[in-house]
């Protein structure tokens, strides 16, 4: 089956993940700038990998016949650091232009603190500035429903936000729902241990409908798994979903969200390789 | 929005049929996990948040009513949307340590 990864670090993951990821029905991913696993210390550092993002990693994916997105922010985890955090809010705008950046993300919070939460306030306003959709990263196990409850809420606060150009990421049962119930999208991450099993995810689909909700592997530098779409769209199948069902989360729904940004194209004849990019 | 009831396209017994042999093993997993608690050469994480959250989740598991996920995901949450004044550490823990928080200081 054709998907759409919403998101995947693929900075982290190996060509051969690209092809593998192609040989599975991969057709486009999205790629939010996030943490590198350690916290950087200058804005210079984050210009380097914005055009890695906006020049090697569209290159490198348009071998195997993947069109390559992405998002742009200073994440979380470095959110704490209120100075970088202006360095590089200061730094996006040069990108924005760029043929593959869709938005601002994936911003949110970490481990919900005060810096964090201005942090966020400010890349929102940001996207906001520079009319932008924006992917939000929601905080690991514990920290996850208190810092969903802060994001959905402070977003319901900032005037101008439109929740159908707002990603809300990283969802699970007990956050599902206000994300949803507020207008927002939301996605399901499918990892080993620390957020969505493809069996979880699917249960999620059952309760809550497929409308606004896209599964996606958010592969990374850490124990994921950059085939977990194929992956969840096979124990879809053994649920006993149909492929319509399934289509609508890995495929249509990812392309209605992305298509907020007018520059998310999927070509036309999708086995199309450009060899020469 | 709530869940819904009969959403599932699998019948009982199909789930059964094709999912038991996991679950068993998930379940004997756990089982095993406290048992080596138990044999463990110190016994000094009795009181660490994370088992008392999990024995706290294992009885949620045997009730009886729905929507169990929910509630043991929220057993393992923090609760408190009050802000920390600075980070802590990078990296979550899996469970809400009452003890790891300072109280924020509340603006006037």
């Amino acid at each position: 089956m054709q998907y759409i990864d919403m998101h995947a670090h693929m900075v982290s993951r190996s060509t051969d993940d690209y092809h593998a990821m192609s040989l599975n029905g991969c057709v486009a991913v999205t790629e939010p700038a996030f943490w590198a696993g350690f916290d950087r210390v200058s804005v210079d550092v984050f210009e380097d990998y914005f055009n890695r993002l906006t020049d090697f990693e569209p290159k490198r994916a348009a071998k195997y016949g993947i069109q390559h997105y992405t998002w742009l922010c200073l994440n979380p985890k470095e959110a704490e650091d209120r100075e970088l955090t202006k360095e590089v809010l200061e730094l996006i705008p040069r990108f924005l232009d760029r043929p593959n950046v869709l938005g601002i993300g994936e911003i949110g919070l970490n481990r919900v603190t005060r810096n964090e939460l201005d942090s966020f306030v400010d890349h929102v306003k940001l996207a906001l500035e520079y009319d932008q959709p924006i992917h939000i990263h929601t905080p690991h196990l514990e920290d996850k429903w208190k810092g969903s409850r802060v994001i959905v809420d402070t977003l319901l606060g900032i005037d101008g936000i439109q929740p159908d150009r707002v990603m809300v990421d990283h969802a699970e049962e007990h956050t599902v729902d206000f994300v949803l119930d507020n207008g927002f999208w939301t996605g399901l991450t499918l990892y080993p241990t620390t957020k969505a099993s493809y069996a979880r995810a699917i249960d999620i689909l059952e309760r809550y409908g497929t409308d606004r909700i896209i599964v996606a592997s958010a592969c990374d530098w850490g124990p994921s798994q950059p085939l977990a779409v194929p992956n969840f769209v096979f124990e879809a199948r053994r649920r006993g979903h149909d492929e319509a069902w399934i289509r609508k989360v890995v495929y249509d729904n990812p392309k209605e969200f992305l298509s907020k940004s007018p520059k998310f194209k999927l070509p036309e004849t999708l086995t199309t390789l450009k060899l020469n990019a | 929005m709530t869940a819904k009831q009969g959403s599932c396209p699998l019948t009982q017994q199909e789930l059964v049929d094709e999912y038991f042999m996991e679950y068993r093993a998930a379940l004997v997993a756990v089982a095993a996990f406290l048992d080596r608690m138990d044999r463990s050469i110190d016994k000094n994480a009795e009181h660490d948040f994370r088992v008392i959250a999990l024995r706290e989740s294992l009885v949620e598991l045997t009730s009886a009513e729905p929507e169990r996920v929910e509630r043991i995901q929220m057993i393992l949450s923090d609760r408190d949307t009050t802000l920390m004044d600075e980070r802590d550490s990078q990296s979550a823990y899996g469970a809400f340590n009452p003890e790891s928080r300072k109280p924020a200081i509340e603006e006037a």
